[in-house]
């Protein structure tokens, strides 16, 4: 415990930090009283969140993907959802309660972003069309890439490789140029700096 | 490249007044100088003939109460890429590092990255809070931060996805759109600790967790013993305070660490007994790695280099001869020990010269004061930290990533630079 030593601030009131503090733990800490189905889920998707999202979390246009993409976690090019690569079905209800839907956050009720979350849970086929889910049963949902997450574990991984004392003269045979910018031309146009202009 | 003709002054006779100092002044720079030692076949106007600037006056001091710079510099301003993201709003631009030197990134051009775009609160609105696993839940106003000690460091702010786009080859062509996701700017603010102290962390206390006013909130776990060890709640930054886009008028500095860790418009401090694992610490911000299993929590930034001139929106233009290569380096893990340069794309190395005493987890300017032959070259820059950690080629990285991380890419960069020292993003092998 350490101690107070200048006085400044003053005491948070209860009801400024319920209005501010409502992050989810994995743990189901900071869960509010509530609950949802996946019929329920389905209205408030259609009419918060499927223009951009797809009716069934499929995604439209380039935003983004919730569901699909089981077992691509190893292709060239994976598609991580919150069936296929989220780990925690706390991430889904803190975000979408307080950051959306893009453009007007925080109009979700408690109930309605139960109702969303077992939406997206069944759009992933993790649950049941009959599914409810509420504060009671919240931390019993398994989702599917639970474990699929380690540590930063660079300083033993990389640091073994890469502290070592580098070559500085002949360090390989002669080099040449594999992959070039210029063929793929995605660049947006720019005026280069010329020094005598 | 411009026009560099010999014969340009010449054809100044008729030509209006304003052509003619375009072009003498295009010549007076340019490869014909350069390649004939600096002699001069014709008196040069700009010193024979008086001009406006040294004859009529300027702008007094009542013209620009806040200036921008000069109309020549438009070039140097922020950069974006349309079809990196969806929108404009959750998205991200550049820095122009190709066009800065020293260390110090001016804050009306560093770099921007939202995710519910920039908002304007006023310092009257602002509050902060700090609650969770704490003796004295505490809100504080704006007022009341200011009276608190402050500290000024200087330190830089990487975007975790800088260089993602080229993990899977050479794709964008300038080092802005390469490696301008980062600026470093000279921080004034309280310390993190100070702050959490005022409130009293209560032992079962392991994580702080910080998010923003805005509607993304961009809430992070912060593992306590970095809150109460560097991280700074800043003001102030490049001696003003914050910019709007930057989160005016409080974010948090994490030094070191991924720039998503710097919450902008920082709204509330919890503690909490584990980490919250958000949405930017889980679905963004992990690191998928080949075998289909991400690494989470990876939080340094690693060593790591690049030249900014020459490089393809800095043209070697001069011709063969004398030439500056530089850049700049930094490191998450603390300071920058050396820079090595290649001119031959790794083959043969010398080491640069760093300008100042390079600061921990700051940017570092390097020079190599070259000699140019006039042929083509490859030039790489490759960092050393004072962990003794070496930059790694993007082979290296990838071979024990794979292609699909997305973050925190600091293998080394190579630009091809040809014989008019135009230069290209290319990979070697």
């Amino acid at each position: 415990v350490l101690a107070q030593e200048f006085g400044l601030g003053r005491a948070a009131l209860p009801e400024e930090i319920e209005a501010w503090d409502v992050a989810v733990l994995p743990d189901g800490t900071g869960l509010p009283e509530g609950s949802g189905d996946v019929y329920d889920g389905e209205e408030a998707w259609i009419n918060n969140c499927a223009s951009c999202h797809g009716d069934f979390a499929e995604g439209a246009g380039a935003w983004p993907v919730i569901a699909g993409g089981d077992g691509t976690l190893t292709d060239a090019r994976p598609v991580k959802t919150v069936g296929s690569y989220w780990p925690y079905l706390s991430t889904v209800f803190d975000y979408v309660h307080r950051s959306m839907p893009f453009g007007a956050a925080q109009i979700l009720t408690y109930d309605e972003t139960y109702a969303i979350t077992a939406y997206i849970l069944y759009s992933n086929g993790i649950v049941d069309d009959d599914f409810v889910l509420s504060r009671d049963n919240f931390t019993e949902v398994n989702m599917p890439n639970v474990d699929g997450f380690i540590v930063d574990d660079r300083v033993d991984t990389e640091f073994p490789l890469f502290v070592t004392e580098p070559c500085m003269s002949d360090c390989t045979d002669s080099v040449e140029i594999s992959k070039r910018a210029s063929d793929i031309a995605v660049t947006p146009p720019f005026p280069r700096l010329l020094l005598d202009g | 490249m411009t026009d560099q003709s010999n014969d340009a002054p010449r054809k100044a006779g008729g030509a209006s007044r304003r052509d003619f100092l375009r072009t003498a002044g295009l010549a007076a720079g340019g490869a014909a100088l350069a390649a004939t030692g600096a002699r001069a076949n014709a008196p040069d106007a700009l010193i024979t003939e008086v001009q406006p600037y040294a004859s009529f006056t300027g702008e007094g001091v009542d013209a620009t109460p806040y200036g921008m710079p000069i109309h020549f510099e438009e070039h140097v301003v922020r950069r974006n890429v349309e079809w990196l993201t969806a929108d404009p709003i959750s998205s991200i631009n550049f820095t122009p590092i190709h066009a800065l030197e020293g260390t110090i990134t001016p804050q009306g051009c560093a770099f921007e990255r939202h995710h519910s775009g920039a908002i304007e609160m006023s310092k009257q609105e602002y509050r902060l809070m700090i609650n969770g696993l704490v003796d004295r839940p505490l809100v504080f106003t704006f007022a009341d931060l200011m009276r608190l000690p402050r500290e000024s460091h200087v330190y830089f702010c990487e975007c975790a996805a800088n260089s993602g786009m080229e993990w899977g080859g050479a794709q964008l062509n300038g080092a802005q759109f390469t490696h301008g996701m980062i600026h470093n700017m000279e921080y004034i603010g309280v310390p993190l600790r100070v702050l959490l102290e005022e409130a009293g962390v209560q032992p079962e206390g392991k994580w702080v967790y910080v998010e923003g006013h805005d509607a993304s909130s961009n809430g992070r776990s912060i593992p306590l013993e970095k809150a109460m060890d560097d991280c700074l709640v800043a003001f102030y930054a490049n001696g003003e305070a914050l910019r709007m886009e930057h989160g005016y008028p409080v974010r948090l500095v994490v030094p070191g660490w991924e720039g998503n860790m710097w919450v902008k418009w920082l709204r509330r401090i919890a503690v909490y007994h584990a980490a919250v694992e958000s949405r930017e610490e889980t679905s963004k911000y992990t690191d998928l790695l080949a075998n289909g299993v991400a690494r989470k929590w990876t939080y340094e930034m690693d060593a790591k280099s690049v030249i900014t001139a020459p490089s393809p929106q800095a043209p070697a233009s001069h011709g063969a001869g004398p030439m500056v290569i530089t850049g700049l380096a930094w490191s998450g893990r603390g300071k920058i020990t050396r820079v090595d340069v290649s001119t031959d794309g790794g083959v043969n190395w010398v080491e640069a010269r760093l300008a100042g005493d390079p600061l921990p987890m700051a940017l570092t300017r390097f020079y190599v004061d070259h000699v140019w032959d006039g042929k083509p070259m490859l030039l790489q820059s490759r960092a050393v930290d004072e962990t003794g950690y070496v930059q790694p080629t993007k082979d290296q990285l990838r071979a024990v990533r794979g292609l699909n991380s997305i973050y925190h890419n600091n293998g080394i960069q190579t630009w091809y630079v040809n014989e008019n020292g135009e230069a290209e993003n290319v990979e070697v092998s």
